[in-house]
């Protein structure tokens, strides 16, 4: 019997099929590989630059004919060089890793911020062919990166409540994502939560989806080298985000709540806060 | 467990002859606390030194035909925060054993003394990383480095002490020979290969460190050959290490001569249940066979 090798593992070398620009901040780079078609939204791929770094990255888009997307903030030196390729050009990628997200709830609320809208987009792109009545809150600090929003009200999604909130206001609510979210669950019962984005909103939803005993899945990030549960990298509690997560239940999120949203692990392995 | 599987290396009592092999996702206690309840028999953690390390930058494993690549470059956050983790690792249910490097052999020997007063059970000295300049392999090459390091550990620490070897060398029984001599309670064998792997479409090395050490099935033959020569040659435990998957490759590692197995890259593969099932092979081997203990069976294969 042999176990060699994992086939999403295998690395491959895609051309960028077209850019889109998202936000001041933000791209999209649309390119095709068989098997990350065959992902789960919410799973994710590493993104190799030759020369520069490797980094795990979410699928914004998932298209069962292989035309799949990346959305890249600018966080560091690897998503820099990410942003100056044009189309033709080409990255690797090994993937989908992870466990991705669960459906099948009718009544769903999806909480957004920054780049965590990215595997959200590939998960409502889903979810609205099962279905779903979905309400779908957006939060940036600003108009300009209230990413996909457009995108969203572009598709023909009947089903799909859409909510803007921006820190300063420039933009719908004025406020935090999170206020907006308490509110409607106040308000209104839903069957489940989803959520992405910085580590404090992921973890403000957390404890309203708690205090409302509503299921939740969450999308964490951690740092990653190997992405197959090896080198313990990504490691929360007893778990292996790349291997256990990225997507995380509720249930799953009481065991690391010690850790959630208050630190993480750096290159060195220590500890650092979120 | 059965009982049949139970093991005595170096004075640590194991419950089956499994252990995880360093390097392996065991830089925190709540991981080695979730490997050890996974039925290791004991578990060996990530390498640590005396000052932190970020390590390399991504790529840092690669998939390879038969194998894993990797030029991860030692990260860890230096004995003095490590300890934090081996006192939360502390209460397991297995002996713990503290991966140690160093740029010198009072620097192995510090970064030892911290870690058995930390609460290690016992120390496994990485004399053969080979993606690391000053340390590792290149102490691990020559027989003399070999033999002071281990020394200078044992003249520090009361805890047994394990040696791992590079076979990056002409003659691993004269690294071996040597690490006895200094002292080794036992050998491991082996780390990684030196490899490389080079990326056609962009003519780019793939690792960032451009080579690394090779692990996986292909390096199994390489490794029981280690193993076979090596307890040929000195008088304490060998522990095999290199490409175990199943408990196929478990026994042929006994059978060589290896007391006990450490398995790394295979848990990529098959997950943390790799542990139960390759203890579970054994035992019924040992059973359809007539052995009483895994015991009878390390080194069959010399009265062939």
């Amino acid at each position: 019997m042999s176990v060699y090798p994992i086939a999403v593992n295998s690395l491959r070398i895609v051309n960028i099929l077209e850019v889109v620009r998202e936000s001041p901040t933000v791209k999209t780079f649309i390119f095709r590989d068989r098997l990350c078609g065959s992902a789960a939204p919410g799973q994710f791929v590493m993104v190799w630059i030759p020369g520069v770094d490797e980094v795990p990255m979410s699928l914004s888009g998932i298209g069962s004919d292989g035309v799949c997307s990346i959305s890249v903030g600018l966080v560091g030196e690897a998503t820099r060089a990410i942003h100056k390729l044009e189309k033709g050009d080409c990255f690797g990628v090994r993937g989908p890793f992870g466990r991705g997200f669960s459906f099948g709830r009718r009544k769903v609320m999806i909480v957004g911020g920054g780049t965590g809208l990215a595997p959200l987009s590939a998960l409502t792109d889903k979810i609205v062919k099962i279905d779903a009545d979905v309400t779908f809150l957006f939060g940036a600090k600003t108009r300009d990166e209230l990413l996909f929003y457009n995108r969203m009200g572009r598709v023909p999604l009947g089903e799909v409540r859409v909510v803007a909130a921006t820190e300063d206001g420039s933009y719908g609510f004025q406020g935090l994502v999170t206020d907006v979210a308490e509110e409607m669950l106040g308000k209104e019962r839903f069957d489940v939560v989803y959520a992405c984005g910085p580590e404090l909103m992921m973890y403000k939803v957390f404890l309203l989806a708690e205090r409302h005993r509503i299921p939740i899945e969450v999308s964490l990030e951690r740092l990653m080298r190997c992405a197959i549960g090896l080198c313990g990298s990504c490691v929360i509690g007893k778990y292996r985000v790349c291997k256990d997560g990225p997507v995380f239940s509720g249930e799953q999120l009481r065991e690391v709540k010690d850790e959630l949203g208050r630190f993480k692990r750096d290159f060195d392995g220590s500890k650092i806060s979120v | 467990m059965s009982s049949r599987l139970a093991v005595e290396i170096a004075g640590l009592k194991l419950s089956n002859p499994t252990m995880l092999a360093a390097g392996i996702l065991g830089l925190s206690g709540s991981l080695l606390k979730e490997i050890a309840n996974a039925g290791v028999g004991a578990v060996v953690t990530k390498s640590v030194g005396l000052k932190s390390r970020s390590g390399y930058s991504n790529p840092t494993v690669v998939q390879v035909g038969c194998g894993l690549l990797n030029a991860v470059g030692l990260p860890n956050p230096g004995i003095h925060q490590f300890v934090k983790e081996i006192t939360e690792a502390k209460t397991l249910e297995v002996p713990l054993i503290v991966s140690v490097y160093g740029f010198s052999s009072e620097e192995f020997a510090e970064v030892s003394s911290y870690a058995v007063k930390a609460g290690a059970n016992a120390l496994e000295l990485n004399v053969s990383c080979p993606h690391v300049e000053k340390t590792g392999s290149e102490i691990g090459q020559d027989p003399r480095l070999v033999r002071e390091v281990v020394m200078e550990v044992k003249r520090r620490v009361e805890k047994p002490v394990l040696v791992k070897l590079t076979p990056n060398v002409d003659d691993i029984i004269e690294v071996a020979k040597a690490a006895v001599e200094g002292g080794a309670d036992a050998i491991t064998a082996i780390n990684t290969i030196r490899a490389m792997a080079i990326n056609v479409e962009t003519a780019h090395p793939v690792l960032a460190n451009k080579i690394g050490g090779l692990s996986g099935p292909a390096i199994k033959p390489i490794a029981v050959r280690c193993v076979y020569e090596i307890c040929r040659e000195v008088n304490v435990p060998v522990i095999g290490c290199g490409g175990i998957a199943t408990w196929r490759d478990a026994v042929e590692f006994m059978l060589a001569g290896a007391s006990a197995v450490q398995v790394g890259t295979a848990i990529a593969f098959r997950g943390l249940e790799v542990f139960k099932s390759i203890n579970r092979g054994i035992n019924l081997y040992l059973k359809e066979k007539g052995f009483r203990s895994v015991k009878d069976i390390v080194g069959l294969s010399h009265r062939c």
